[in-house]
């Protein structure tokens, strides 16, 4: 059985208590798990249950719904590519490929340093195809060069 | 001299950032302004001299100390901003600001003041009068959203703003909310003062970043100047506005789905009736609009019903914020009346494709929106127009491609997003897009083998017919249009 992380859970209990008055506290406590940790771990789920009085059913089916909530370690780096409709109509499945080609991973997977996930509209639906790095959002991304918005 | 650059995640994504930073180092002044709309343009930078605002196009970072040294006469000179015809031709009645000055520069609450003055019932009428009507998509008629709020007896009533924009095509709520937020703020607050509901909540996107960024610093600046609060421009009245982020779901776009999101569960969609005028958030009356249409508030109550009812065409009225978008040359938001034709706005302000090939589809609507054929594009986008073609205006956004779509791979990526993005609570929208995905795949092997698959495509039709009928809300009821118009106006594309 592995050792429960004492300082993580913490930590998780004082994220989600700043939360716990607020409408829909719950989301936004899980939200910033991730941002706090990279990921939800089942432990987190058990400390955001115990503090918002829900069950651990109830917690795990909120997780499991939303994109952004993470149940496993995440790199430094996520690229979102757009796979929506606006970017296919000006090659948004040629960049994707040439991301894919660039990173050596597939759209869904990860190394130790970039994850590669699809993303549907980034709201640049004029200026595409796009994509974002971290926060950072790239327009006519089919004309930059990988190394310089990506790293190595 | 002062140097207007843009911050809005249009300008951003092209460099604006780094535009920015060169002129700030070349010693000028600059402001961070919303976007105008011209995406096609961005980072489209203005630079100030005496009272005359003028533009430059695309500007990169190298390019500034040219545009210093040689002013207009610099290639990448548009002229005066307020020559531009793709700007001075446009209607703009609830994006008449953005762009024009920095985000949170606070404008005069003169429109919001007078409201405070009024009974709700007088401004209920006052929507009435205009014809508004919802800007998200199903284009049913504000008033009486209002009015059923207003009339049901309850302790809180809640305006929710639906600023969950996934639609691919789509751009005009981030652009407001980055540009303008004090419009979405003072129309939700009207909104708040006409239905005795006092407290709000802005549900955006995590997509989003720097709209998020943007509107939470405007929201902390209305409620310094007490345009939000317990005692509103000391009129008495409180209005509290939140913002409250996502987590990554396309069906939180559905009202019901992000009302339940907003409770902080799973955005499962709720069954109608009873409608969320009645029993929406916490099962109070609420009032849920999208970004637009509490934007367009401010301009109806600011001029008059009347004003607004005569833009526009028939039930139609008022103007719409379209956004060009896909392969298009000149893509961004154009806010005109109703009843623009498709031409007008992909061959004249968007200037046809950006591959320079024909334009042989536009979809329009999102997602969940029909794909027209060219003959199609004199028809006037209206509400009515558009039902008679079975499409729909949705949020505005027309989505160009050029003649090397494939609409057979178009119909096949109408189900597989739907099978990502399903909620799962109805089998005919969680399965149906499964095995639609699935029968296109044949679809689209056969047709390269030669060989017709006219038993697939029946079975493609069943299974629209169910899902369109037997859906619990519009993402399974709607997934079928984007297929059953593309195999209906391009056969061709799903045979050999």
């Amino acid at each position: 059985m592995p050792v429960p992380n004492r300082s993580r859970e913490a930590l998780t209990r004082i994220v989600a208590e700043r939360h716990v008055d607020r409408v829909g506290g719950v989301l936004q406590a899980l939200r910033e798990v991730v941002v706090e940790h990279g990921h939800i771990e089942r432990a987190d789920e058990h400390v955001v249950a115990d503090v918002f009085n829900l069950s651990q059913a109830e917690v795990r089916g909120i997780v499991s719904f939303y994109h952004d909530l993470k149940t496993t370690p995440q790199p430094p780096v996520t690229v979102k590519v757009c796979q929506a409709e606006a970017c296919q109509a000006v090659g948004g499945g040629a960049l994707t490929e040439r991301v894919q080609a660039f990173l050596g991973i597939d759209l869904g997977g990860a190394n130790e340093r970039v994850a590669l996930e699809p993303v549907y509209c980034l709201g640049l639906c004029a200026q595409g195809p796009s994509m974002m790095v971290n926060e950072r959002p790239v327009a006519r991304a089919d004309q930059c060069d990988l190394a310089s918005e990506i790293g190595p | 001299m002062k140097a207007f650059v843009p911050l809005d995640t249009a300008a951003v994504a092209a460099g604006a950032d780094a535009v920015a930073s060169a002129f700030e180092n070349a010693g000028i002044d600059i402001v961070r302004n919303g976007s105008r709309g011209l995406c096609w343009a961005e980072p489209l930078v203005e630079f100030a001299r005496d009272d005359q605002r003028i533009a430059y196009a695309n500007v990169a970072a190298d390019d500034v100390p040219a545009i210093i040294d040689q002013g207009e006469r610099h290639p990448k000179c548009l002229g005066p901003v307020d020559a531009l015809d793709y700007l001075n031709t446009q209607t703009r009645a609830v994006f008449d600001r953005a762009g024009t000055d920095a985000p949170l520069a606070l404008p005069k609450a003169t429109v919001l003041r007078d409201c405070l003055g009024q009974p709700g019932k007088a401004l209920i009428d006052t929507i009435e009068t205009s014809g508004l009507r919802g800007r998200g998509g199903a284009g049913f008629p504000a008033h009486i959203k209002w009015r059923t709020v207003f009339d049901t007896p309850a302790e809180q009533k809640y305006i929710v703003c639906n600023a969950d924009e996934g639609d691919s095509g789509t751009f005009a709520d981030r652009l407001l909310m980055e540009g303008d937020p004090y419009r979405l703020i003072e129309g939700m607050t009207i909104a708040g003062i006409a239905t005795a509901a006092t407290k709000g909540y802005v549900y955006l996107r995590s997509e989003y970043p720097i709209a998020a960024r943007i509107f939470q610093a405007a929201l902390d600046r209305a409620y310094e100047a007490s345009t939000l609060g317990d005692n509103i421009l000391g009129s008495g009245k409180a209005f509290d506005l939140e913002l409250f982020i996502g987590a990554g779901a396309y069906i939180c776009g559905e009202e019901t789905s992000l009302l339940e999101s907003l409770e902080g569960k799973r955005g499962e969609i709720r069954v109608k009736p009873p409608v969320p005028a009645i029993a929406g958030l916490f099962g109070q009356p609420t009032l849920v609009h999208n970004v637009i249409s509490y934007a367009c508030v401010p301009a109806i109550m600011g001029n008059s019903g009347d004003w607004y009812a005569k833009l526009g065409v028939g039930r139609s009225t008022g103007t719409m914020a379209f956004q060009l978008a896909g392969n298009i040359r000149r893509g961004g938001l154009v806010e005109v009346p109703f009843g623009i034709t498709i031409n007008d706005l992909i061959h004249g302000y968007g200037a046809g494709t950006r591959s320079g090939r024909p334009v042989r589809t536009v979809q329009i609507g999102g997602p969940l929106g029909a794909y027209l054929k060219p003959d199609e594009f004199d028809t006037p986008l209206t509400y009515e127009d558009m039902a008679a073609l079975g499409a729909g205006i949705g949020h505005g956004g027309l989505v160009a491609y050029d003649d090397t779509v494939d609409l057979a791979a178009q119909a096949r990526y109408a189900f597989a997003f739907c099978e990502i993005e399903s909620c799962g609570k109805c089998t005919p929208c969680r399965l149906g897009a499964v095995r639609g995905k699935e029968t296109m795949d044949a679809v689209i092997q056969a047709r390269a083998q030669g060989r017709a698959a006219e038993d697939k495509l029946a079975m493609i039709d069943d299974l629209c017919e169910l899902m369109e009928t037997a859906s619990l809300c519009q993402m399974g009821g709607m997934t079928p249009i984007p297929v059953t118009s593309a195999i209906k106006r391009f056969p061709e594309d799903f045979g050999p």
